[in-house]
C-alpha cells in the first residue's frame, strides 16, 4: 500500500501511536550531532535547558563552583519506521554534569549508540560508565575521520573494554546508509538479547 | 547587560509558568505523543500555551519536538503541558510502556523499518 503522503512534514503521520527512543551519545565533537542531522527525516531540533542548583537531582556540583547555571543543550531527529511506530534519536553528550538531561533522555530508552573516535578512544569511558550505571545496552560505532589511525578492530575492543558480545561497527556519521548500519547494528543487538533473556 | 542570546523567548521561564518549575502531572515522557484539541477555545490562555496549541493543532508531536519547535526548555513545556491536559485542550499517547519496551515484536518490527528506510 502506498502511504499518502504527510501533509506537513514537520508532523507525525495520523497513524502513528506509539514511540520509542534511542540515545546517540559520545565525547564532545565526535559526531553525535552530525549522525542526527544524517538519519532524522524532520529537520532536526534542538532544545536547550538551564540547569540551576534547585533543579531535580543535582547533588554533585563539584567543579562548577561559582556558577549557578549551566545551559546544556541535545539534538534530536525523527524516523518514522512503520504506519504506527515512530523512532526518536537522541543525540546528547555524556558528561556528568548533564545528568537530569540524562535522566529524560535514558528513561525508557531501547538502548544507546555510543560515537567513538580511535584518536581519542579514552574520552568514552565516562558515556560508556553512564550507559552501564543506567543499565542502558550500548553498541559502540566508531566515528571515522579523515586524520583518524586506522586501529584493528581487536585494538579498539580492548582499549575500550567492550564486552565479547558489545556490537562494534565502523561508521561514517556524514553517510546515510553507514549511519543507519550502525543504528541496524544496535537494534539487532537489542533485539538478541531480548531473544537471550526470554530464553532464561 | 547579558550578550547572552535568550532564543525566541523574551520573557524569562518561570514567567511563562506563572513561577512553576514542576508540571501539575508528572506522565509526560521526551516522547508523549500530543494531540490538540481542535474544538476549545483559546481564550484564556497565556501567550506560550496558545502559541503551544496553534502549534499543536497542525497535528501529533512529541514533548521533545513541540519544547524544539518553540524554543522553550523541555522542563518549562512539560508544566504549560500539563495545565493544558488538565483545561482538556491536548491529550496525550504515552510512550510504549516498561513491560512492552523489551518485548520482541517491537524491536523487530523497528528493525525492519530501518531495514527498508537504509
Amino acid at each position: 500500500m502506498d502511504s499518502v503522503p504527510s501533509p506537513d512534514p514537520v508532523y507525525l503521520s495520523d497513524t502513528v501511536t506509539r514511540a520509542v527512543k534511542i540515545v546517540i551519545t559520545g565525547h564532545f565533537g565526535v559526531g553525535k550531532t552530525t549522525l542526527v542531522n544524517t538519519l532524522s527525516e524532520i529537520r532536526p531540533l534542538h532544545t536547550e535547558e538551564v540547569m540551576t542548583q534547585a533543579g531535580e537531582g543535582i547533588d554533585d556540583l563539584t567543579g562548577t563552583q561559582g556558577k549557578t547555571t549551566t545551559t546544556v543543550a541535545m539534538d534530536f531527529g525523527r524516523l518514522t519506521v512503520s504506519d504506527s511506530l515512530v523512532l526518536y534519536l537522541f543525540g546528547a553528550p555524556g558528561q556528568e554534569r548533564f545528568m537530569p538531561l540524562w535522566k529524560d533522555m535514558t528513561q525508557g530508552a531501547l538502548g544507546a549508540l555510543v560515537l567513538a573516535d580511535t584518536r581519542w578512544l579514552d574520552r568514552s569511558f565516562p558515556v560508556m560508565d553512564l550507559l552501564e550505571e543506567r543499565g542502558l545496552a550500548y553498541a559502540v560505532a566508531v566515528n571515522h575521520f579523515a586524520d583518524s589511525p586506522d586501529v584493528p578492530e581487536e585494538e579498539i575492543r580492548e582499549a575500550l573494554d567492550l564486552l565479547p558480545e558489545t556490537p562494534l561497527v565502523v561508521c561514517d556519521a556524514r553517510d546515510r546508509a553507514s549511519a543507519f548500519r550502525a543504528l541496524i547494528a544496535l537494534v539487532q543487538y537489542l533485539l538478541t538479547r531480548t531473544t537471550v533473556q526470554e530464553a532464561v | 547587560m547579558s550578550p547572552r542570546k535568550r532564543g525566541k523567548g523574551l520573557v524569562r521561564p518561570y514567567v511563562v509558568t506563572e513561577g512553576r518549575a514542576h508540571p501539575t502531572r508528572n506522565t509526560f515522557d521526551l516522547v508523549t505523543l500530543v494531540i490538540a484539541s481542535t474544538d476549545l477555545p483559546l481564550t484564556g490562555l497565556n501567550p506560550e500555551k496558545r502559541r503551544l496549541m496553534e502549534l499543536c493543532r497542525g497535528g501529533a508531536l512529541s514533548v521533545a519536538e513541540i519544547a524544539g519547535h518553540l524554543a522553550l526548555p523541555v522542563s518549562v513545556t512539560k508544566v504549560l503541558l500539563a495545565d493544558l491536559v488538565d483545561s482538556g485542550h491536548v491529550t496525550t499517547r504515552a510512550p510504549i510502556p516498561p513491560a512492552q519496551r523489551h518485548d520482541a515484536r517491537i524491536l523487530e518490527e523497528l528493525l525492519d523499518g530501518l531495514r527498508s528506510l537504509s
